[in-house]
């Protein structure tokens, strides 16, 4: 038998039958469109996740004052007591590391703002001018604090979109002096909005000279200083020399924890793509189920034929050419349910992204050739069973039945 | 080399039912010229479907050598038995057996699809086919959109497009009308004319009377072997049925 030949007779023996086709279709569509659907939330969460943590900056390494004894990376290590400080010094001697390509130094403290008779509480961050481009904050108004000498800085601030609103309203900010703490500020820049993201809110924050900062704070410690590798390759050796440097600067004892942020990251690829991955495999297995009925469906169907399995034999058609017929039935059926599955999971991703703009709910490649090629060989592997009981048929007892 | 076309040798044929054997067929010993016209006779239970079945290959024999055109087709393998069907034996049943989904030209079309003959000559032939059996005009109707005369004569037209060496009919005529039946009993008649070896069951003595051969079938073996005369074999349709 030719192949279009048997394409033509699998596909008029399976439009013989419509109810039972569609049925069997649906059922393996829906398979498919659960395995797609599925893993675009599985890996649109693992992206939402990776986007947060990347607006941080990128390539960063973070450097934090005190040891944690059990390494790793915990909310523990951010109010670690330290037992020497980590200062701007110690800041400004990484930018001699060859691997670092900027740094920060960052002090954090809470006060009052105060403007127009208005006042409220808020979050201070004391920095330099590399810290828009390390944590890639944007401006929406005016400038960032200006570069200088870091142990100097003059009285100007950056506020967050929502101090801006709160403390201002509709009136202008920029030029205006605000009241933090006992020094007076003139507002010089003001933070885009971000929205609510991991980490610090940016949008309540005051951003000052790191100088200002900790004289207002009486303090001479650093909160973090967030070193910027050159590269993303640069990220392992910047983290050395970081780590040989702060050695050197404490009189040979390490008592700062530096992270990465790419090993927090990968930790949070690991998790989500395993996760990912878990609601792939709980999809399969509706493919699974899909791919037992196309068996059930085409026993029954092999039944129900008999008469014609017996009339085919009896026109000469070899066991082989009848189980392949009924294999491409099956196969037939198989690649219409995955590709109407294919095209309905996508659709179902684009819902989904459509109502929930910030969530990437794409699916992943891997993920849909894995649901495609699973669909396939289900459909596959369960339609030999009827098609080799097709093919051992009896033609006396085939022709017999009526 | 024997001319014969068909010799059976000490064919045995045993069904189990439970415990209990049952012979179909004992050790028969039958041989059919090329060109015969031949009706096997007998009442149900005698074993006549079964040495159809056999003259089919659709079954085999558990003793005995069955040779068709000279070769022993007992051993060969079911792939090579389908060969064998393929190109040298047509069917007609009783019920047609026709496939309810295809067209008269797809039903006719169906054994040089399973041969794998190439599209362009399939469509000349079942073309052909179709005017030499008078159903140009339902080359397109289903099986259920034709009488009972047509289905017959679509599936004569299907059972001779492979031009095979023997005819196999299991009571043709068992579903239709007289009138019907008698032209489809002459459409057989005629292609055994052409030269086509016709073997007809049935349990029709006036259909039976018909074959200038008659092999009368009782309990699994050949009760008679009777030839008639030319000059009588004349006048088919004086016999009562």
């Amino acid at each position: 038998m030719r192949t279009t030949d048997l394409i033509r007779f699998a596909r008029g023996a399976a439009t013989g039958n419509p109810l039972r086709t569609t049925l069997l279709v649906l059922a393996m569509a829906i398979g498919v469109a659960a395995v797609v659907v599925l893993t675009a939330l599985g890996d649109g969460a693992r992206r939402y996740v990776l986007n947060e943590f990347s607006s941080i900056g990128s390539n960063l390494v973070i450097v934090l004052p005190g040891r944690s004894q059990t390494g790793g990376f915990n909310p523990g290590n951010a109010v670690t007591s330290t037992p020497r400080d980590l200062t701007i010094d110690d800041a400004q001697a990484l930018l001699r590391a060859s691997a670092v390509y900027r740094a920060a130094p960052l002090a954090v403290g809470t006060s009052e703002i105060s403007a127009g008779g208005k006042l409220r509480e808020v979050t201070v961050a004391g920095t330099t001018a590399e810290f828009i481009e390390v944590r890639r904050l944007a401006l929406a108004q005016g400038r960032f604090l200006p570069s200088g000498d870091w142990r100097r800085g003059a009285s100007e601030a950056v506020i967050g979109a929502k101090i801006r609103d709160e403390m201002f309203g509709r009136g202008p900010a920029l030029g205006q002096v605000v009241r933090v703490g006992d020094r007076r500020f003139r507002v010089v820049g003001i933070l885009a909005a971000s929205g609510q993201g991991l980490g610090m809110n940016t949008d309540e924050l005051v951003i000052v000279p790191v100088a200002l900062a900790q004289a207002m704070f009486n303090s001479n410690t650093l909160f973090r200083i967030l070193v910027e590798a050159t590269s993303r390759e640069a990220i392992e050796p910047a983290k050395a020399q970081v780590t040989e440097i702060l050695r050197l600067r404490h009189e040979g004892e390490l008592d700062v924890t530096i992270i990465t942020q790419d090993a927090v990251l990968a930790t949070f690829d690991r998790l989500l793509g395993t996760m990912t991955l878990a609601v792939a495999g709980i999809a399969a297995i509706s493919l699974a189920v899909a791919g037992i009925l196309v068996m059930n469906v085409m026993l029954v169907s092999v039944a129900q034929r008999t008469a014609e399995i017996g009339l085919l034999k009896a026109l000469g058609a070899t066991g082989v050419t009848i189980g392949k017929a009924f294999l491409t039935e099956a196969a037939m059926l198989s690649v219409a349910g995955a590709v109407l599955g294919f095209a309905l999971g996508h659709a179902g991703a684009a819902i989904i992204r459509q109502l929930y703009p910030a969530y990437p709910a794409f699916p992943p490649g891997w993920a849909v050739l894995a649901g495609l090629g699973t669909a396939l060989l289900t459909g596959i592997l369960f339609g030999v069973l009827p098609a080799r009981q097709a093919a051992r048929l009896d033609p006396v007892q085939a022709l017999a039945k009526r | 080399m024997n001319s014969e076309l068909i010799e059976l040798a000490g064919i045995e044929r045993v069904f189990r039912l439970g415990d209990s054997e049952v012979h179909a067929l004992r050790r028969l010993d039958v041989s059919i010229g090329a060109g015969e016209y031949v009706a096997v006779m007998g009442p149900s239970g005698s074993g006549k479907s079964t040495l159809l079945n056999l003259l089919g290959l659709l079954d085999r024999p558990d003793g005995g050598v069955y040779r068709l055109a000279g070769r022993d087709v007992t051993t060969l393998s079911a792939e090579e038995q389908a060969r064998v069907r393929s190109e040298q034996i047509g069917f007609v049943f009783q019920s047609f057996h026709l496939v309810p989904r295809l067209s008269a030209a797809e039903n006719i079309a169906l054994p040089m699809i399973l041969a794998g003959i190439a599209p362009a000559q399939r469509a000349e032939r079942v073309a052909r086919a179709l005017c030499d059996y008078g159903l140009e005009n339902r080359a397109d109707h289903r099986p259920d959109q034709l009488s009972g005369g047509q289905r017959q004569r679509v599936a004569i037209a299907r059972a001779t497009i492979m031009r095979p060496a023997v005819i196999l009919a299991d009571e043709p005529t068992g579903n239709l009308d007289r009138a019907t039946g008698e032209e489809v009993m002459r459409l057989l008649e005629e292609l055994n004319g052409r030269g086509v070896t016709l073997i007809v069951v049935t349990h029709d003595g006036g259909l039976g009377a018909r074959a200038p051969r008659q092999l009368l079938m009782e309990d699994g073996t050949l009760r008679h072997d009777r030839r008639r005369l030319a000059e009588e074999a004349a006048d088919p349709c004086a016999r009562p049925t």
